[in-house]
């Protein structure tokens, strides 16, 4: 068995509003391994958000550890997360968080853009190639507001992938998205997986998490269940199955 | 990180929002173009009001009749009777900081020549009152020794007189004029020196031999000034004391009688005046800095509003890897870049409102090195100072507080 590439330990985090303590998350102790692929479910609620924002270094836990690649994060100041952040994690959103009135090609080069060791030539290429790897080397110099919503998930994982990270994280991917186009997305995910990247995603479909190697199930801020997936759901071949909902086509033949 | 990629974004950024960025920038080029223009004016004037002193002549010092505080009233000098052909003799021979003397008479009289006649100021001195006065010739020549002995009837003419005589650009050498009825032969003109800043038209003289104006037209006992120059600029309070001693011993002054002449040196003068400009152009200058104040509180706003507006985009860029101090970086180069170029505009716009100052209202302006450095560091300095602040809100952002703000 390879080595645990994420370490949490204990993990909690509270939230306080005013006199009211909101525990999100109430000791998560979990251990993810390289070549990983796992799918956090769980009730609105239940702490995934939180949880994948700390994953995330996006946010600090109230107390509890955490190793990503043999770093205890928690040792980290601000400026050492950021330059982290940038070398080692890939972070999807659900809402994308594409920068607006930039090109596609400009939001992919962004992670490189803060690295001092990546000259502005070795930039573009990178992020050519991982546009290229998603299937919009085409919409290069699109803007977000000119892309769909598929599109624009498919150059943020573009913009997750391009600095070669660790581990790449995404939180509800494709909660905005229609089933087919969820599904491109898995089928991303999922050859991305078998060239060895470490995934976590949270979703709450359970179709989607069908697509990982393994299933952590979150209620009230904690782990209620972790299974590994029997029957692995192949994303390429169900897309071939996946009814064509093409109304030009209909006409066509009716 | 590579600080020119930070420029292209902070570039970019002020480009989108062109208008915005131009307001923006509106004050501190209106603030930078008045101080420019402040400061030229002022010191133009101040140029203007030196170059009048100087044109009073070389190390010149005064003399005139008269204690200058008699009965309080400072007006008096030059209204008694108290200074004698004698007493420039006496200067001339004993003071050895002194290298010229004339004595000085001067009225007003009528000159005609042919069908014309003009009213003009005549002065009556010697060789030295044209070295002292710094008055070159223009045609002809000054008086010659026998001229100043003899009393002779000749004149040397100022470029008003001329044209008002003859016409202009006639030559009135070897012509005879009449003042107040008696005949006088012209020998030379003047260079002309046009106007100085209390508005007297320094063309418009007569200067005869001393003698001629003392003894023929004036008939007079006492003369009006002695006009006097130091052998150097810094010899000048020197040879004033010495003056005064050599007056106050031909007087017969004892000890505790108040002097019964008045001296004044041109270094008095242009200090007086050249202290008033000062204070005139460092009020003006102070009061348009305040706009150029005014201008950094209005590149402080619009940051602090481009903060809130991009708190998301701060956030993504702080996601994937940002800094805050490239956050910051992002914000100052806004900031210095509105001041800068705001600045840079300022100093064009300044500039040509001097020109136009200069060309409508007559007014003489002066462009110095100091005040474009001043305006250019100033507006620099507000760029950093106002920019800071917004900047160091932008970088102490927390990346998960930027993300979720709406
Ligand atoms: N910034 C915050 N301040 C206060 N409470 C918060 C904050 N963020 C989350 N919470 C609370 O923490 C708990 C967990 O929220 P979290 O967003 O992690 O849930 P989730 O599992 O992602 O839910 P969903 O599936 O709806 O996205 C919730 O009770 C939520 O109200
Ligand atoms: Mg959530």
């Amino acid at each position: 068995m390879s080595e645990a590439i994420i370490s949490v330990q204990d993990l909690v985090k509270t939230y306080h509003m005013g006199a009211v303590n909101v525990h999100a998350l109430r000791g998560i102790t979990l251990a993810v391994k390289q070549g990983e692929y796992l799918a956090i479910m769980g009730a609105s609620g239940s702490g995934k958000t939180t949880f994948m924002n700390l994953l995330g270094c996006l946010d600090r836990p109230t107390s509890g550890n955490y190793f990503l690649d043999g770093v205890n994060v928690n040792t980290y100041n601000k400026n050492q997360l950021a330059e982290f952040r940038g070398k080692k994690i890939g972070f999807v959103f659900q809402s994308f968080n594409l920068l607006a009135r930039t090109s596609a090609l400009e939001n992919v080069e962004l992670p490189l853009f803060y690295n001092p060791a990546v000259g502005s030539k070795e930039r573009k290429e990178r992020a050519m190639h991982a546009l290229e790897s998603v299937g919009l080397a085409d919409r290069q110099s699109s803007l977000p507001n000119q892309l769909s919503g598929g599109q624009q998930q498919r150059v943020a994982i573009a913009r997750a992938l391009v600095n070669e990270p660790v581990v790449i994280m995404a939180d509800e991917p494709t909660g905005n998205l229609d089933t087919r186009t969820s599904y491109e997305i898995m089928d991303i995910f999922q050859s991305l997986n078998e060239k060895g990247s470490t995934i976590v995603m949270v979703t709450h479909e359970n179709d989607i998490a069908q697509f990982a190697t393994r299933n952590v199930i979150f209620r009230d801020g904690r782990i209620i269940a972790d299974n590994q997936i029997q029957k692995r759901r192949n994303a390429a071949l169900e897309l071939k199955n996946l009814p064509v909902l093409d109304l030009d086509n209909e006409i066509e033949e009716s | 990180m590579r600080i020119s990629n930070l420029l292209k974004v902070a570039l970019r950024s002020l480009n989108r929002n062109k208008m915005r960025t131009f307001l923006t920038m509106l004050g501190i080029i209106i603030g930078v173009a008045s101080v420019i223009a402040m400061l030229a004016i002022g010191q133009g004037s101040k140029q203007n009001v030196q170059a009048s002193v100087a044109s009073l002549g070389i190390n010149s010092i005064m003399v005139f009749p008269g204690s200058s505080n008699q009965g309080g009233v400072r007006g008096g000098a030059g209204t008694t009777a108290t200074l004698k052909v004698d007493d420039a003799l006496a200067i001339a021979e004993r003071c050895d900081l002194v290298d010229h003397v004339s004595p000085v008479v001067q009225t007003r009289a009528q000159v005609i020549y042919g069908a014309q006649n003009w009213n003009t100021t005549i002065v009556g001195g010697n060789n030295d009152y044209f070295y002292i006065r710094n008055l070159n010739i223009e045609t002809g020549n000054t008086f010659t020794e026998a001229d100043l002995r003899a009393a002779s009837k000749v004149c040397v003419l100022g470029q008003t007189v001329v044209t008002n005589l003859f016409g202009a650009g006639a030559n009135p050498i070897g012509r005879t004029i009449r003042i107040n009825q008696i005949p006088f032969e012209v020998v030379g003109t003047l260079s002309p020196k046009g106007q100085n800043t209390f508005g007297r038209d320094e063309d418009d003289i007569i200067i005869a031999p001393f003698n001629t104006v003392y003894k023929r037209l004036m008939n007079s006992t006492y003369i009006n000034m002695i006009l006097v120059s130091a052998i150097s600029q810094n010899s000048m309070d020197a040879a004033t004391a010495q003056i005064g001693q050599v007056l106050r011993q031909t007087h017969k002054l004892g000890p505790g009688t108040p002097d019964d002449f008045t001296i004044r040196n041109q270094a008095e003068l242009s200090n007086i005046f050249g202290s008033v400009t000062k204070e005139m152009t460092i009020l003006l200058a102070a009061i348009a800095s305040i706009s150029i104040v005014v201008g950094g509180i209005g590149i402080m706003n619009i940051m602090l509003v481009s903060v809130t507006e991009r708190t998301r985009e701060i956030g993504i860029r702080m996601a994937v890897g940002a800094k805050g101090s490239h956050v910051m970086t992002q914000f100052m180069i806004e900031a210095i870049f509105i001041g800068i170029l705001g600045g840079i505009l300022g100093i064009v716009l300044g500039v040509l409102v001097s020109m136009l100052v200069a060309h409508f209202a007559g007014w003489p302006i002066s462009i110095t090195l100091f005040s474009i450095l001043l305006s250019s560091i100033f507006s620099v300095v507000v760029g950093v100072f106002f920019g800071w602040y917004p900047a160091r809100k932008a970088a102490n952002l927390d990346p998960i507080d930027a993300l979720r703000y709406e």
